[in-house]
C-alpha cells in the first residue's frame, strides 16, 4: 500500500485575488542592500555633469562647488552619529572602513600592544581582517556570543589584558538584526584606555547612534544599506577624549587629514550625505512603521505554521530584521517556491562557499536548522499588502516543501531525528 | 544561479511524492544524506518478485531545488526497469538531462546513491526471505 501525496501547485501572484497593490517582484531583503531613495539620487544629479569638479581644485569655482557639496555632506553625517565634521572621513564604502579602522588603529598602536578583541559573528569585513592582522603577529581573540545572540560583558571584561589595543564590535548584525549593548561596551573600553570600534553599517539611519552617549571611538558607514548609493562610505575617527590616530592604508596626497588618500568620490559623497539627512528627520517614525510591519510579518507566519523559530533575540533587534528557521524544509528550495520575493537564507546552498551561516551556527543552532532559515529584511519602500502577500507564499511553500520532506514524515511519525543514524554522517 | 527549466519543472511538478508501506517485502526503502548537511533523500521501490522489474516508485527530498528534481527524475527513470537495469543509472546522467551546474552535482550523486540504496534494501530483504534449502541426504 502506498500513499499518493497531492502537491499542490506552485502558485503564482494570478492566484492571489487579493494581491492588489502588490508590484512583482517584492524586494524584502534590505539588508543586503536598499533600492536609492529618489530624493537622494535627485541631490546626486547636479554632480555629474554641471558641479563635476575635484573637491581638491582649490583654486576655480568647479572645486569649489564640489567641495561645497562635500562639506554640507560631511555636516548631514556628523550631526546623524553627534560627531564633528573634522571626525567624518569618506571612503569607499564599509568594508574600506573596517580595513582602515581595525589595521590603522592596530598599526597606529602597535607599540602599545597587539591585541584585539572581536566576536564571532561580525561581518567577514572584520573578521577577515583579524585574520590577516594574525599573520602580521597580532593576538586575536573572537568572542563567542549568547544563543540570543548578544556577547556577555563578563567575557568581555575578561578579555581584556594589558596588551588590549583594540574591540571592534558591530552595533547590529546583518543576518540576524541582533544589537550588541553597545553603550556599555563602550563605557567599558573607555575604562580600560581600550579604542572601542563599532561597524554600524546596518545600523545608522535605523536606530540612533550617538558616538558620545555611546562611548564611540571610531565606526564604520556605508552608503547603499541607508537608501543611498553604493561604493561609498565614511568612518568617524574620534578627536577628543581620547583622541585617535590611525595609520592610513591608502597613500597618495594626503586626502581626508592624511588618513584616505584619493580623489573624493563627489556624487557618492553627496548622496551619502542626503541618506542621512533623511534619516535624520524620519527615523522615529520610520522605525516604528517598520517594526510594526515585521511583527505583523512574523505572527502572521507563525500563528500558521508550526516548528518555526526565530534567530536572534526579538528584544535587542533592528526593526525591519526577521530571520525565521521552518523545520525540515531547506532554505534554498524554499527561495525557488518564493521566486517572485527578494530575500536570503542561510542554508550552505545559497552561499558561494557551500557553508552554512556561520553566524546562525555561533547562536548554537543546529546545521539544520540554519538550512531552514529564511532572512526578511523590511525597508522603507516596502507596504503592509507586500507583508501579507510574503506571508501567504511563505506559508503555502513551507506547507508544500513539508509534504515533499522525509524529515516532516518522520517527525510526524514520532521520530526523533536527533535519535537516527543518518547515512551521510 | 538560474535553474534550468527541466528542474524547476520537477520543482513546480514533482513525480512520484509519497511513501510505501517500509514493512512490505515488495518494498526496498533507500534513505541518505543527513539533515546537518542539508539534503535528506528518501527513495522507495516497489519490485515485482517474478520479474525483478520496479513497478513503483516514491520519493520525499529535504533539499535544495535541484535535490528535489534529482530524486523526482530518478523514480521517473526506475520505474519500469529491473533492478539491474536501474543499478545502471549513473548520477553525470540526472546532471545531464536536468542541467545541473558543477555546484549541484553532489545532488546527482546523493539520487545515484538513494536508487542503490533502495535496491540493496530490497535485495537484503529478498535474502532474507528466501528458504533455507537443506541438503537431501
Amino acid at each position: 500500500m502506498s500513499t499518493d501525496v497531492k502537491i499542490p501547485q506552485a502558485s503564482t501572484q494570478a492566484h492571489h485575488p487579493d494581491a492588489k497593490g502588490v508590484k512583482l517582484p517584492i524586494y524584502m531583503d534590505n539588508h543586503a542592500t536598499t533600492p536609492m531613495d529618489p530624493r537622494v539620487l535627485e541631490e546626486m544629479l547636479p554632480y555629474f555633469m554641471e558641479k563635476f569638479g575635484n573637491a581638491a581644485s582649490r583654486n576655480h569655482s568647479f572645486g569649489w562647488a564640489a567641495e561645497e557639496g562635500v562639506e554640507t555632506a560631511r555636516e548631514r553625517i556628523a550631526k546623524l552619529v553627534g560627531a564633528t565634521t573634522k571626525e567624518i572621513i569618506f571612503t569607499s564604502g564599509a568594508t574600506e572602513s573596517d580595513n582602515l579602522a581595525i589595521k590603522g588603529v592596530a598599526e597606529m598602536y602597535r607599540e602599545k600592544g597587539n591585541h584585539i578583541i572581536t566576536a564571532v559573528t561580525e561581518h567577514k569585513a572584520v573578521l577577515d581582517t583579524c585574520k590577516r592582522l594574525e599573520k602580521y603577529g597580532y593576538r586575536v581573540t573572537y568572542m563567542p556570543v549568547q544563543k540570543d545572540g548578544l556577547i556577555d560583558l563578563d567575557d568581555l571584561k575578561r578579555a581584556m589584558d594589558d596588551k588590549t589595543i583594540l574591540v571592534t564590535i558591530m552595533a547590529a548584525n546583518n543576518e540576524i538584526g541582533v544589537l550588541q549593548p553597545v553603550t556599555e561596551i563602550g563605557k567599558l573600553c573607555r575604562e580600560r584606555g581600550v579604542i572601542f570600534h563599532t561597524d554600524a553599517v546596518q545600523a545608522i539611519g535605523k536606530i540612533p547612534v550617538d558616538v558620545n552617549k555611546q562611548n564611540i571611538d571610531v565606526m564604520s558607514i556605508t552608503g547603499h544599506k541607508l537608501y543611498g548609493p553604493k561604493g561609498v562610505g565614511a568612518l568617524y575617527v574620534r578627536r577628543k577624549n581620547p583622541r585617535v590616530q590611525l595609520s592610513a592604508l591608502i597613500d597618495g596626497g594626503g586626502h581626508e587629514r592624511g588618513m584616505r588618500s584619493g580623489t573624493l568620490n563627489v556624487p557618492g559623497i553627496v548622496g551619502l550625505g542626503k541618506a542621512c539627512a533623511i534619516a535624520q528627520e524620519e527615523l522615529p517614525q520610520e522605525s516604528c512603521r517598520l517594526a510594526g510591519l515585521r511583527n505583523r510579518l512574523r505572527d502572521r507566519i507563525m500563528n500558521r505554521l508550526d516548528e518555526t523559530y526565530i534567530n536572534g533575540s526579538m528584544e535587542h533587534r533592528l526593526p525591519g530584521n526577521l530571520n525565521i528557521s521552518f523545520a525540515y524544509v531547506e532554505g534554498e528550495s524554499l527561495l525557488m517556491g518564493i521566486n517572485d520575493i527578494a530575500v536570503s537564507s542561510g542554508s550552505a546552498c545559497t552561499s558561494a562557499t557551500l557553508e552554512p551561516s556561520y553566524v546562525l551556527k555561533a547562536l548554537g543552532t543546529g546545521d539544520d536548522l540554519a538550512h531552514s532559515s529564511i532572512r526578511f529584511g523590511i525597508g522603507r519602500f516596502n507596504t503592509e499588502a507586500e507583508v501579507d502577500y510574503v506571508a501567504d507564499r511563505v506559508i503555502e511553500t513551507v506547507e508544500r516543501l513539508r509534504e515533499l520532506s522525509p524529515l516532516y514524515e518522520m517527525a510526524k511519525e514520532g521520530i526523533n531525528l536527533k535519535d537516527v543514524k543518518w547515512a551521510g554522517e | 544561479m538560474s535553474y534550468s527549466d527541466k528542474v524547476i519543472d520537477h520543482y513546480n511538478n514533482p513525480r512520484n511524492v509519497g511513501s510505501m508501506d517500509k514493512a512490505s517485502t515488495d518494498v526496498g526503502t533507500g534513505l541518505v544524506g543527513a539533515p546537518e548537511c542539508g539534503d535528506v533523500m528518501k527513495l522507495q521501490i516497489r519490485v515485482n518478485r517474478e520479474t525483478n522489474v520496479i513497478e513503483e516508485a516514491k520519493f520525499k527530498t529535504f533539499g535544495c531545488g535541484s535535490a528535489i528534481a534529482s530524486s523526482s527524475l530518478a523514480t521517473e527513470w526506475v520505474k519500469g526497469k529491473t533492478v539491474d537495469e536501474a543499478l545502471s543509472i549513473k548520477n553525470m546522467d540526472i546532471v545531464k538531462e536536468l542541467s545541473l551546474p558543477p555546484v549541484k552535482i553532489h545532488c546527482s550523486v546523493l539520487a545515484e546513491d538513494a536508487i542503490r540504496a533502495a535496491i540493496g534494501d530490497w535485495k537484503k530483504k529478498q535474502e532474507s526471505s528466501k528458504p533455507v534449502s537443506v541438503e537431501a541426504r
